[in-house]
Order: C-alpha cells, then sequence, then structure tokens
C-alpha cells in the first residue's frame, strides 16, 4: 500500500491489476512476447490486461486505436465516428511502392480505414469525444482522412458541448499526399477552435511517437497535454537532427522525461492511470450551469453533468487515507 | 506604379502552364522548377520587402528568449499604407548564409512573427508573410524550446487575425515551417517556386532510402505553382520575368507589387467576420478523399486558369 500513499492518481483498477500481479505466478505461454527492455516474457492475455505495459519495467508498447478506446472508456461503450472516410490518390503517388498499395495493405493489416479513429464513448463516467491515432496504419501520418475525420471530432465535440480526448502517435503529415497533406496542420488546428468557442476543454495525450506536423499541429495545441512514458515528441526527430547539425544528441532526446523537464508537456503519465486522470482533468474543469464569463449558460455546455455525481464519489472513494476501502469498489 | 505595366503578357504566359492537359508537367520543367525556386540569385524576403516598401522598420526578438535573423518582421509603408511583412530570410554568400541559417527559423523566429501579427492585428494592419524556407530549423536547442508548439501557434494566430492576410510563396515552401506562415485569405505564388510537404532531399531519403533520388521526389511531390493552383493550395500563381525571378529583381519585385495590391484591395472590400469565415472554409476543404457513404469523392481543386 506505500505506492498508494505516494501517489493519489492510482485508480481503482490499477489497485486491482497490481493484487492480481502479485497472485499470479509467472507463465511462458506458446504466444508470449519478449519485454524489449527487460527481456520479460508475457501472454498475449497478459499484455492486454496490463494494457500492454510491461508489468515488470513499466515499458510501455504501442496500442492499437481500438483497443485504447476499449482502455479509456468502458467494455465496448463507445460509437465509432465517420468509419467508413478513406484515403484518395490525389498524386497517384509511387515511391518504392504505389500510395494506393500501401493504403491497400494497411487496410488489410489493421483493420482499420485510417490512421485516425474518432468516438464518442465515456471515460470514467464523463461523456467526451475522443480522436485516437494508430501508429501501425501508415506510421500514424495525417493525410487528407486523418484531418478530416479530426476537424469533424472538433465540430461534433463543440456541437454537443462535449469535452475533446485527443491521443497522438503519428510520424508527422503523409507525404505520399503531398502538399494537401501539409494543408491539414492548418485544418486541424482551425477545427480546434470550434471547441474554444464552445468553452469546452482539449486533453492531448502524447504516445509514442508524435513527431512533425503532427506535433507542430493540433497535438501541441491542448489544454492539457499528458505524454505516456518514453515518448518521442519532437518536430524533427533525432536522425534528421544528427545529419543536418551533426549534433550528437542525448539518449533520452525528445523523451517525454526530457519533454516535461523542457516545459512542454504538463505531466507524464502512466498508461495504467491514463483513464483515471483523464477523467479526474475532466471532472475537474467541468461548470457549474453558469457560466461566469457569460453570465448565462450556453445551451449544450454542461458536459459533465451527467457523470459528475459518479466521478466524485469515486474521487472520494480513491482519496489518500480512504484507499483501503477500495476492494469494496 | 502603374498597374497596368506588367498586365496581359505574364498572365497570359502563366495561364497556359496552368491549362496544359493533366497536372504532369515535362519532367525537366519540374525539376528546373525546383531548381529556380533556389536559385542563388533569386530574390529572396527583404530584396522584395526594401523594393516595394517606400519605408521599413525591422522588428527584432521575440521578448523571450531571443532574436532569430532566418526570419525577418517589421512594418513598411506600401501604396500610403501600413503593412506588416514577415517572412524567413535566406543569405547569399557563405558568412551570410550561416548567418541566416539557411532561412531556417527556430521558435523563436515564429514567436517573433507573431508578436508582430498580434500588433498588426491590434493596430489594424494587414499582414503579408514571404515564404522561403527549406523547412524550420531542425535542431536539439529549437527542440527544447518547442518548435512543434512555436509553428502550431503561429498557424493559429495567422487563423485567428482580424485584418486581411495575404501569404506569397516566394522561392522554397517546405514543411511545417513554411505552412507556419501560410495560413491566410489569400496565398500567392510565384510562378517558378514550390510548395511542399517536405524538401525533395528530405523526402528522398525517407521513402527512398536514398539521397540521390532527390529528382524522384520532386517529380512524385510535383510541387509546383500550376499544380498548387490546381489543388486549390494557391489562390493566384504571381508570373516571374522571362527566365525566371533571379534575371531582374526591381521588374520581379513590381509584378509581385501590383499583385499583392490588388488581392490588398480586393480584402479591403469584405467585412472581416466574412474574411475570417472563408478563411476557415478555404482551409477546411482542402484534402480529396472517398466518402462511400456519400456514394462520392470528396474532391478539391479547380480545373479552371488562374484569374487573370
Ligand atoms: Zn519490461
Amino acid at each position: 500500500m506505500s505506492r498508494v500513499g505516494r501517489n493519489i492518481h492510482v485508480s481503482v483498477d490499477r489497485l486491482r491489476q497490481l493484487a492480481h500481479r502479485d497472485a499470479r505466478p509467472r507463465k511462458i505461454k506458446a504466444d508470449a512476447g519478449t519485454c524489449p527492455k527487460c527481456d520479460s516474457h508475457y501472454s498475449a492475455d497478459e499484455m492486454s490486461r496490463n494494457l500492454r505495459v510491461c508489468p515488470a519495467c513499466g515499458h510501455h508498447f504501442a496500442v492499437t486505436a481500438r483497443e485504447r478506446l476499449e482502455q479509456l472508456g468502458e467494455p465496448g461503450g463507445y460509437v465509432e465516428l465517420w468509419p467508413e472516410l478513406r484515403a484518395a490518390d490525389p498524386l497517384q503517388f509511387t515511391d518504392l511502392k504505389p500510395y494506393a498499395e500501401r493504403i491497400a495493405d494497411a487496410e488489410k493489416s489493421t483493420g482499420m480505414g485510417e490512421a485516425i479513429v474518432c468516438a464518442e464513448l465515456e471515460v470514467r463516467h464523463v461523456p467526451a469525444v475522443a480522436a485516437i491515432m494508430d501508429f501501425s496504419f501508415m506510421g500514424g501520418s495525417m493525410g487528407a482522412v486523418v484531418g478530416e475525420k479530426f476537424a469533424r471530432a472538433c465540430d461534433h465535440a463543440a456541437q454537443k458541448g462535449l469535452p475533446l480526448i485527443v491521443l497522438s502517435s503519428s510520424g508527422g503529415a503523409r507525404m505520399q499526399e503531398g502538399t494537401l497533406a501539409l494543408m491539414q496542420m492548418a485544418k486541424t488546428v482551425i477545427a480546434l477552435d470550434a471547441l474554444a468557442e464552445a468553452r469546452v476543454p482539449v486533453v492531448v495525450v502524447l504516445a509514442h511517437p508524435t513527431t512533425g506536423g503532427v506535433w507542430a499541429s493540433f497535438a501541441s495545441l491542448g489544454d492539457v497535454t499528458y505524454a505516456e512514458p518514453g515518448a518521442l515528441i519532437a518536430f524533427s526527430g533525432p536522425r534528421v537532427i544528427e545529419e543536418t547539425t551533426r549534433e550528437v544528441l542525448p539518449s533520452d532526446f525528445g523523451r517525454a522525461e526530457r519533454q516535461l523537464a523542457n516545459g512542454q508537456v504538463d505531466a507524464v503519465v502512466d498508461r495504467r492511470e491514463l483513464a483515471q486522470r483523464i477523467g479526474r482533468i475532466l471532472h475537474i474543469l467541468s461548470r457549474p450551469d453558469v457560466d461566469p464569463t457569460a453570465g448565462t449558460a450556453p445551451a449544450g455546455l454542461q458536459w459533465a453533468q451527467g457523470g459528475a455525481q459518479k466521478v466524485k464519489s469515486m474521487m472520494d472513494r480513491i482519496r489518500p487515507g480512504s484507499t483501503d476501502g477500495e476492494d469494496a469498489g | 506604379m502603374s498597374d497596368k505595366k506588367h498586365g496581359g503578357r505574364f498572365v497570359r504566359k502563366v495561364a497556359e502552364k496552368v491549362r496544359r492537359p493533366g497536372s504532369d508537367a515535362p519532367d525537366d520543367d519540374l525539376w528546373e522548377s525546383v531548381q529556380l525556386a533556389r536559385h542563388a540569385e533569386r530574390p529572396y524576403t527583404l530584396d522584395y520587402i526594401n523594393r516595394m516598401c517606400s519605408e521599413f522598420e525591422e522588428m527584432h526578438g521575440d521578448r523571450l528568449y531571443g532574436d532569430d535573423a532566418a526570419l525577418v518582421a517589421g512594418f513598411g509603408r506600401f501604396h500610403d499604407r501600413p503593412v506588416a511583412f514577415i517572412g524567413q530570410q535566406k543569405g547569399r554568400d557563405t558568412n551570410e548564409r550561416t548567418y541566416r541559417n539557411f532561412g531556417m527559423a527556430g521558435p523563436e523566429g515564429y514567436r517573433k512573427a507573431m508578436r508582430v501579427m498580434e500588433i498588426a492585428n491590434r493596430l489594424g494592419i494587414p499582414v503579408v508573410t514571404l515564404i522561403d524556407t527549406p523547412g524550420a530549423f531542425p535542431g536539439a536547442s529549437a527542440e527544447e524550446r518547442g518548435q512543434g508548439g512555436a509553428i502550431s501557434r503561429s498557424i493559429q494566430m495567422m487563423w485567428r487575425l482580424d485584418v486581411p492576410t495575404i501569404a506569397v510563396v516566394i522561392g522554397e515552401g517546405s514543411s511545417g515551417g513554411a505552412l507556419g506562415l501560410g495560413v491566410a485569405d489569400r496565398v500567392l505564388m510565384l510562378e517558378n517556386s514550390t510548395y511542399s510537404v517536405i524538401s525533395p532531399e528530405g523526402a528522398s531519403a525517407i521513402l527512398w532510402r536514398d539521397a540521390s533520388k532527390a529528382r524522384l521526389a520532386a517529380q512524385a511531390f510535383k510541387p509546383t505553382a500550376a499544380n498548387c493552383y490546381r489543388w486549390g493550395v494557391v489562390d493566384v500563381v504571381v508570373p516571374e520575368p522571362e527566365g525566371g525571378a533571379h534575371t531582374d529583381h526591381e521588374q520581379s519585385a513590381e509584378i509581385l507589387d501590383q499583385y499583392l495590391y490588388r488581392a490588398l484591395t480586393d480584402l479591403d472590400a469584405i467585412p472581416s467576420a466574412d474574411r475570417r469565415r472563408a478563411r476557415r472554409e478555404r482551409f477546411r476543404k482542402l484534402g480529396p478523399l472517398r466518402d462511400p457513404e456519400s456514394g462520392m469523392g470528396m474532391a478539391t481543386g479547380r480545373e479552371t486558369p488562374p484569374p487573370g
């Protein structure tokens, strides 16, 4: 329990996981994966239960967008938005392989239509709209579909008066869509202002990696910005910098912990505490009925009303000193 | 100066280029365009500003950390009115190139740009940006001081401005470093300039895993003014003197002066709220995709030649 005393952000789920983990004997199964950092072996089932974080050393593995939604929301409790949008090939682009072929391959191997999934969900009982990027689909790169879905998510959240949760994991703009991919940076930044006008917050979670045109557009404009441990966060990647400037970079260059020290993010948050931290900040930021700046409450802005009470009771339960009763919750 | 002096001839030439069937200029033309966009004698930002403004006062520093010589910003008199000019600045000889950091601005550059934009907006002064950069500076120090956030906030500020805004790609417009100054009511592009998601060399190294495939990359990206006009990325293609802008700085500046003056006059007539709405729509519709639900592709771009 000493871990709990140190960190008031430990969630109920996290406690369950810790208890669970300690009780389980270490087994190596046929479908086991190996942690690249500490060489521990885990079954696929174990990995998924531990949100794809190595229980031994805390290494954060990549997570698909749909699995992220399961992790953040209630199990199966999300409604995906605009899954039908697909990339066009405006340049008839070919590098080592035609772009059209790359898209078809990515769809086949990931089962996703594009590098972003948007959904309506509840995070710890707080309703929200989420825009989650998936690095496994062409490096999470941003082309016209990612830009359009992100912009629609902003509009949708603003119209419904819901906060927006953005999870970025991307190598930047999708080069195969050329100049039009670059323009998605402008499109997404402009779209974010719909939320400013609706006075609802934007929480950005920077997952590994968040680089290039995605970091230099919406990903760096969150009201609250969390980063996952070890995530690379940079406009220019280390290789490009070393080749251009001949600098020798430290091994932790651009990593979340260093970017926290640089003042670029608000906190580095362990994935196993992420949903709880997002629910908590959205609860803190949720307003009562009256908008103090406008004098009256604009319609549709009480975004956390539905879940506020539930969140409050949960917060009461996880306060330091009251954690011993956790198992009953 | 006379508005008609360089009128018809240049416009016709550009219109013909844009009218060419298909979006593929012959490969040699395309590579020539890439070379011309980065020609060592091509006029740079201050070459235009000093010729177009009767007076110009350059501002220095971001008031947070330092002054970035790779990006110049200040206020000038343009056709008897104040205009804020902001642009990346390249250098011509080795010393000046180093001093200007090859036109690759760091966060201080974009924050200086934002500082000048804020003043312009408060005083009701239009903002003109001149884009000429191989990209934002890729350096550890730039990253530590928030290169990504500086660019995204510059994009955000340009979108939020109430005053008329014009962006002009005058040479090489590559990557987010270019777009950081690119969100405007009207986007102009010089005939032989390029506007691309990445430099041909950068793309060559990443996509072909071979630094020598720059020419191939340029052909794949087709980042010419004519194509950017077709895609709807730019609104006006500004002609250059015969042979390219580097052959005659005076004439290049005169032509740009006319096009800027015309665009400014057009924008003056539009109420601020309408301008901002149109600015938003302009960028919102960029990017073709397939929407099977509606049974149609969401196309952008245009087929018609540029307005003369
Ligand atoms: Zn491990």
